[in-house]
């Protein structure tokens, strides 16, 4: 799963502020222990958009004595990551069921003890559920299962054919993916539509291209970003992250960028006002043109493959902290919504591609097309490299200096940098966030 | 001293101070710890609250900020003030000094001064007067998030109202958010608005307690309107002045939702890509929520309450000498007259 609106985001900002006051906001359900037919409730603590609507319902009539509350849904990933951290670190607050997204996942792992051990309610038998690595990422070294797989974050491109063909640029899928087999032939190809439509970026801002070209790359060669397995910083040696920041670099220097800074106001109405003709896209990012342009966007976009050679960004499992009262009760609903038929609901509903091998091979998957993406054939598009990605293994601290990094190549879009300086930066701020 | 007495128990309406009562014993004994305790008991309740609200927090704090303490981690160990020596050798922190000194120079003195000048208008005669009286009030009573989202709308460079006014002279599209004057002019200008109208309001309640017998000698002196604000009106009015600079200091030093909501995206704590709106308070948070960095988090909290102390302690000294100076020529005027 992705990251999602601005204005929940503010919303929860807004929250924050409060708590700068000195106020905490806790919500939790008190429920007396459970057994058997007891009335509980179970939140389930998540951001973005899971599409589970369908499957709460299913679950509350055949457990007639479960409630299920979603959370957090739509709120934007940075927020939802400090709130769980808040939250674990008070003890209280946390859902019954919670969403680990991949960057957390490190994290969450250091701090296994706070979660339930999923073997336990069953989750060894279901290994063959998920593809291996997904669920090699959360289990501990001692044999502890701390989450369940949900999605994967398989990558494509996103594109406005509207603006392809003001560009006299084909607009056929395959033709479209036949342009741009590596990143440089795609920026020749932004420099082509720039000449033709100048008053629109080729792509939204630099850094969800360059956090895709860095996932994508990490996962043919390296097998991490910022940090090596060992835990050692390492974003000024990996050949990765110099060659994802050296064609983010180029592409701000061809000038395709519309500097529309990703999950901001601007770059939401960039959507609307179709302000870019690209953006990657990971599978969950399709839930979010679809949301984020509206009606509007109907068969205005569709989805070709991405320059380079696949990647997978993104991507989440359920857990259930040890603060939950109904940790049983909670493990099986997160059995439920992550086995393969959860999955493939799931998919229907917002596109998350699933982690299941099942799954991506059920028919209702492959023959899925999407609507909104003048029909593009999802299923195929997203699932056919799904079994072959690699982990990338990202460290307990990537968010912090993925932000840095991020923020220094958004020095040189907003050109108040040159981008040999903006690398020392990268590099020196990034270590600090280490630290 | 023990006299028996026959006198009635003192009834509600005749009670007296206790050293006056009749003696009476065991009666005198709880009439003296009366008098002694409950002064204490009386204002116990706002201590009991400060203790656990304010002190309790406050000496917690310094002692996690003696701690090398990550969020949500089992252990803890205590460093001593190596957390302060970091922060205080960090440049982010210094630079985050400077922008909240900074965001609260370039707001406070425009925001008082338009905030006199609202006042002295909406102390003429006006029709509806109430009604702009109270119409003033409105921006602070908007909610700060919402007044930040619109203004984060205005500065939107490519279909932002300003940008769009901008571009009939000539200007090309602008970020507000990438340079340090122009995102600290985006932030002032969003706390003076919600500010101006709740500071006019205050010195607008000064104003009507000044004597009207004093403009109309005045007038009668020939002494234009200009002249009766700036050497009577402001003059008057410098308490309530000195009240809104000290309000707005402790205000403007613990500005956050402003500038954090003005950088939207994926990590506003930081104030920008160059972190060029950052204020203390979101260094902090940064601390916390960026880097779990409980410890780290705590010592900034305590060196914000020091600056804090600091510039109070600067407002106390042009304080007592402004009312000093003013005892001094209030002293001078009556001697002319």
């Amino acid at each position: 799963m992705g990251v999602t609106p601005r204005r929940r985001a503010l919303a929860a900002a807004a929250v924050l502020a409060v708590a700068a006051l000195g106020l905490t906001a806790c919500g939790d359900s008190k429920d007396k222990s459970s057994s058997g037919s007891e009335q509980i409730t179970l939140n389930v603590d998540v951001f973005g958009n899971f599409g589970y609507e369908e499957l709460y319902k299913q679950y509350m009539q055949e457990h007639p004595n479960i409630k299920i509350v979603e959370r957090g849904t739509g709120s934007q990933l940075g927020d939802y990551t400090q709130q769980v951290t808040q939250r674990l670190a008070a003890g209280s607050g946390l859902g019954d069921v919670i969403a680990i997204e991949e960057g957390m996942s490190i994290d969450i792992m250091a701090k296994s003890s706070n979660f339930a051990d999923l073997g336990q309610y069953g989750a060894k038998d279901l290994a063959g559920n998920f593809l291996d690595w997904k669920q090699k990422a959360v289990t501990t070294s001692d044999g502890k299962i701390i989450g369940l797989g949900t999605d994967v974050g398989g990558m494509a491109m996103c594109y406005r054919t509207d603006l392809f063909a003001k560009a006299g640029l084909p607009t056929n899928r395959d033709d479209v993916s036949k342009l741009w087999p590596t990143w440089d032939d795609y920026i020749n190809v932004g420099k082509t539509f720039k000449s033709k439509v100048p008053d629109a970026g080729f792509i939204d801002a630099v850094t969800n291209t360059y956090n895709s070209i860095l996932m994508q790359e990490a996962g043919n060669t390296t097998g991490y970003t910022y940090f090596d397995p060992q835990g050692n910083y390492v974003a000024d040696s990996n050949p990765a992250v110099q060659k994802a920041w050296n064609t983010s670099v180029a592409i701000l220097n061809a000038g395709l960028s519309a500097k529309l800074q990703a999950w901001t106001d601007q770059w939401n109405a960039g959507f609307k006002n179709a302000k870019f003709a690209t953006i990657a896209c990971p599978a969950w990012m399709t839930g979010y043109i679809t949301t984020q342009n509206g009606d509007a966007g109907k068969g205005k976009w569709d989805i070709a493959k991405v320059p380079g050679n696949g990647g997978n960004w993104g991507g989440s499992w359920l857990g259930v902290p040890k603060q939950s009262k109904h940790q049983k009760e909670a493990a099986e609903l997160a059995k439920f919504l992550t086995s393969p038929a959860g999955q493939i609901a799931a998919f229907k509903s917002k596109g998350n591609l699933p982690s299941s091998p099942q799954a991506l091979d059920d028919p209702a998957v492959k023959a899925a097309v999407n609507e909104y993406f003048s029909n593009a054939p999802t299923g195929q598009i997203f699932g056919d490299g799904a079994k072959q990605l690699k982990p990338v293994y990202l460290g307990a601290k990537n968010v912090p200096v993925r932000t840095a990094v991020e923020n220094a190549l958004r020095t040189v879009e907003q050109g108040t940098r040159q981008a040999d300086a903006a690398w020392a930066a990268a590099v020196a701020d990034g270590k600090k966030a280490a630290a | 001293m023990t006299l028996p007495t026959t006198a009635p128990r003192p009834t509600r309406s005749d009670r007296r101070p206790a050293d006056r009562e009749l003696p009476r014993p065991g009666w005198g004994r709880f009439s003296k710890l009366d008098t002694k305790a409950s002064p204490y008991l009386y204002i116990a309740p706002f201590f009991i609250l400060f203790g656990i609200f304010g002190a309790y927090p406050l000496v917690y704090t310094a002692w996690v900020a003696l701690h090398h303490w990550e969020v949500g981690a089992d252990t803890h160990t205590f460093v001593g003030l190596d957390n302060f020596t970091k922060i205080l050798s960090d440049s982010d922190f210094w630079n985050a000094v400077y922008n909240t000194v900074g965001i609260f120079v370039l707001s406070t003195i425009p925001q008082l001064l338009l905030a006199l000048v609202l006042a002295n208008a909406l102390n003429k005669r006006m029709r509806g007067r109430t009604f702009w009286r109270m119409g003033v009030l409105i921006p602070n009573i908007t909610s700060v998030a919402a007044v930040s989202i619109v203004f984060s709308q205005l500065f939107g460079r490519d279909f932002g109202f300003i940008n769009w006014i901008l571009h009939f002279f000539g200007v090309q599209p602008f970020e507000w958010q990438a340079y340090k004057w122009s995102s600290w002019i985006a932030v002032s200008t969003m706390v003076d608005w919600r500010w101006i109208g709740y500071n006019a309001l205050i010195y607008l309640a000064a104003m009507q307690s000044i004597p009207k017998d004093i403009y109309e000698s005045a007038s009668l002196d020939g002494a234009s309107s200009r002249r009766q604000f700036w050497t009577l009106t402001v003059p008057m009015l410098r308490p309530t002045i000195i009240f809104t600079v000290i309000i707005s200091t402790i205000g403007g030093l613990q500005l956050y939702a402003e500038p954090l909501l003005f950088n939207g995206g994926t990590n506003p704590f930081l104030g920008g890509t160059l972190r060029q709106s950052q204020t203390v308070t979101m260094y902090l948070m940064e601390q916390f929520f960026g880097r779990f960095q409980f410890g780290d988090m705590a010592a900034v909290a305590w060196l914000l309450f020091l600056l804090i102390m600091i510039f109070a302690g600067i407002n106390y000294l042009i304080t007592s000498r402004l009312e000093r100076s003013d005892k001094k020529s209030s002293k001078k005027r009556g001697g002319t007259r």
